[in-house]
């Protein structure tokens, strides 16, 4: 069983892709060259300040808005452990699972840290904050199958007989 | 029991005799958009992942709308990565200056009634108004795609959406759809499918239908379904015979049903800055504004310039206006009935078909403090400019009737073609 404990960043509800990574930046060459922009139109000082292993605490509704996949890819880049959230947007979920970014949904946790705390995460089974637990459901299996794969690329990759298996 | 639309769209599809909204299966895709913006995201990952040929060359439609004309010198890159990757994969179906994705798609038929189509937008939702199950997915799910034909889905619940009885003359589709969002709010129909009906519909062009199914996804919805009529099968190209298993059984389940009345509708707006933050028209009156936006895939066809054109004949715009008409064919048909001509003399500044003001990159950025009204589909923070722009999303009657008085204004009538 995967654990990790990670300081927590506070966000609200509804955090879109726009805020996320705004369209201006999205002709940029790399996912490095954009990520010095992400949360631009809401907290620009977050890029300078997340370290690895941190952890995003949001509301509903998580990632809502267009379809670019920068979006999941600059909160990987930004070495972000995972996010949890009361809810994800649709296209947001998948394109995150398909880059190996870990989503956990619960409802509880938000009440239950503020910014700057830590948070421990055991996958599939609880959030620990203090001394009070919150249970968190596992994912369903074809998608474990690619976040497993480590991203629809590698799943594709060992579907063509290019990957060589660890 | 029955089956909704999208239950008998996956149905037809997979060959399985029942779906049921949770079960994960794989489609066979019929068609895909690709737009500029992620052309080079697909094509290296499509490359990474080990394919050399696309699963079928017809079926793969590449667009060019979000940065046409460009506005920075990086943007021709992508042009430069796309029609590479066509010529080497033989694809025919390119369009490097047509207009916008979401018009293109079905005005071209390339998205038709029955149809699985995914895109690399979040506003490919768009061609359930012709009966068509389409969703925005990333770049990399799509090179997927690209390289096999097929993906998982996860069968969607229903919420069905009624509309009976007669529009007042100047609530338009927008104002509806504006209200369902109010009503669902942002994430009200996550990973659900819409199904909109009733007499109201009925009444509906295929455009105003299209403006719904646009916004469908700014509730979370994975589409946004219109049963195909005798409307949608002129616009289409198909026969009424080839359509008539496309409707939602009365008996199917619908995991919740809205109901309206046309009647009871008025012209409202997104404040900003959600798309859920409604208020009608009357209650933000007056409010001043700095630009008008009046275009995009939502509301940039032809009985919208016609409505915009209706309301500005033989007047000035008090404020910078914009007008962008969603194709070159709705530029060309609406330059023939005369809208173009009473836009341009109402002082309108008209631009080239696509997206470039509704996605923030070209065309008309506001800068803080400013205040604009506009027709597109999202009001986020930052979009159409600085953070501290006000975006208020409206029906072109809205906007037309605000453009003459530099205020938010009650419109009048629309025309509804």
């Amino acid at each position: 069983m995967k654990e990790f404990t990670g300081k927590v960043w506070v966000l609200g509800d509804d955090i879109d892709t726009d805020i996320i990574i705004p369209t201006e930046y999205l002709a940029l060459p790399t996912i490095d060259d954009m990520k010095q922009y992400g949360f631009y139109p809401l907290r620009p000082e977050l890029p300078g300040l997340i370290q690895e292993g941190d952890i995003i605490v949001a509301g509903k509704n998580f990632g809502c808005g267009s379809s670019r996949e920068q979006a999941p890819e600059i909160i990987k880049a930004l070495k972000v452990s995972c996010v949890i959230a009361k809810s994800y947007a649709r296209i947001f979920f998948r394109n995150s699972i398909n880059n190996g970014l870990l989503l956990i949904e619960n409802d509880q946790i938000q009440d239950a840290v503020k910014e700057g705390d830590t948070l421990t995460v055991r996958v599939g089974e609880a959030l620990v904050a203090g001394d009070k637990e919150y249970p968190i459901a596992s994912l369903p299996d074809n998608l474990m199958e690619i976040l497993n794969a480590g991203g629809l690329v590698r799943a594709m990759q060992r579907r063509n007989g290019i990957l060589k298996e660890d | 029991m029955g089956s909704t639309l999208i239950e008998k769209i996956i149905q037809h599809n997979t060959g399985i005799e029942k779906v049921t909204p949770g079960q994960i299966v794989t489609v066979d895709v019929d068609r895909v958009m690709i737009h500029d913006i992620f052309i080079p995201f697909a094509a290296d990952k499509f490359k990474e992942m080990g394919f050399t040929k696309l699963w079928d060359p017809d079926k793969v439609v590449l667009i060019y709308d979000h940065m046409v004309p460009a506005a920075k010198v990086e943007d021709s890159r992508h042009f430069r990565i796309g029609d590479a990757f066509a010529a080497e994969q033989g694809m025919t179906h390119v369009h490097r200056t047509d207009g916008i994705c979401h018009q293109l798609m079905t005005e071209m038929r390339y998205a038709k009634p029955g149809d699985i189509v995914f895109g690399t937008d979040s506003h490919t939702t768009t061609y359930g108004s012709v009966g068509c199950f389409s969703t925005g997915i990333g770049y990399t799910e799509m090179a997927g795609i690209l390289g096999t034909g097929k993906l998982w889905i996860r069968v969607p619940e229903t919420i069905r959406v009624v509309i009976d009885g007669k529009l007042p003359d100047n609530v338009m589709s927008k104002d509806i759809i504006l209200r369902i969002l109010g009503d669902l709010r942002a994430d009200g129909a996550t990973y659900r499918s819409l199904e909109f009906t009733g007499s109201a519909v009925k009444e509906m062009s295929v455009a105003a239908r299209t403006t719904m199914s646009n916004m469908a996804v700014e509730c979370g919805a994975k589409c946004g379904l219109f049963a195909p009529d005798e409307k949608t099968c002129e616009y289409s190209g198909v026969s009424m015979e080839e359509v008539s298993w496309l409707y939602g059984d009365e008996d199917a389940e619908y995991v919740k049903t809205l109901t309206y009345r046309a009647e009871d509708l008025v012209p409202v707006c997104a404040c900003p800055s959600q798309v859920d933050n409604i208020k009608n028209i009357s209650e933000v009156e007056g409010t001043p504004l700095d630009q008008v936006f009046i275009g995009s895939c939502t509301n940039g066809r032809l009985e919208d310039l016609a409505t915009a054109a209706k309301i500005l004949e033989g007047k000035k715009v008090a404020i910078r206006t914009i007008v962008t008409p969603a194709s070159r064919q709705i530029y060309l048909d609406a330059v023939k009935a005369g809208y173009m001509s009473t836009l341009a003399k109402a002082g309108c500044i008209i631009t080239t078909p696509g997206c470039g003001l509704c996605c923030g990159r070209s065309g008309g950025i506001l800068t803080d403090g400013e205040r604009v009204l506009a027709t597109n589909n999202r009001n986020f923070l930052g979009r159409m400019g600085t953070n501290k722009v006000q975006i208020y999303l409206g029906s072109p009657a809205s906007a037309a009737a605000s453009a003459v008085t530099g205020r938010i204004t009650m419109p009048e009538a629309a025309v509804r073609l």
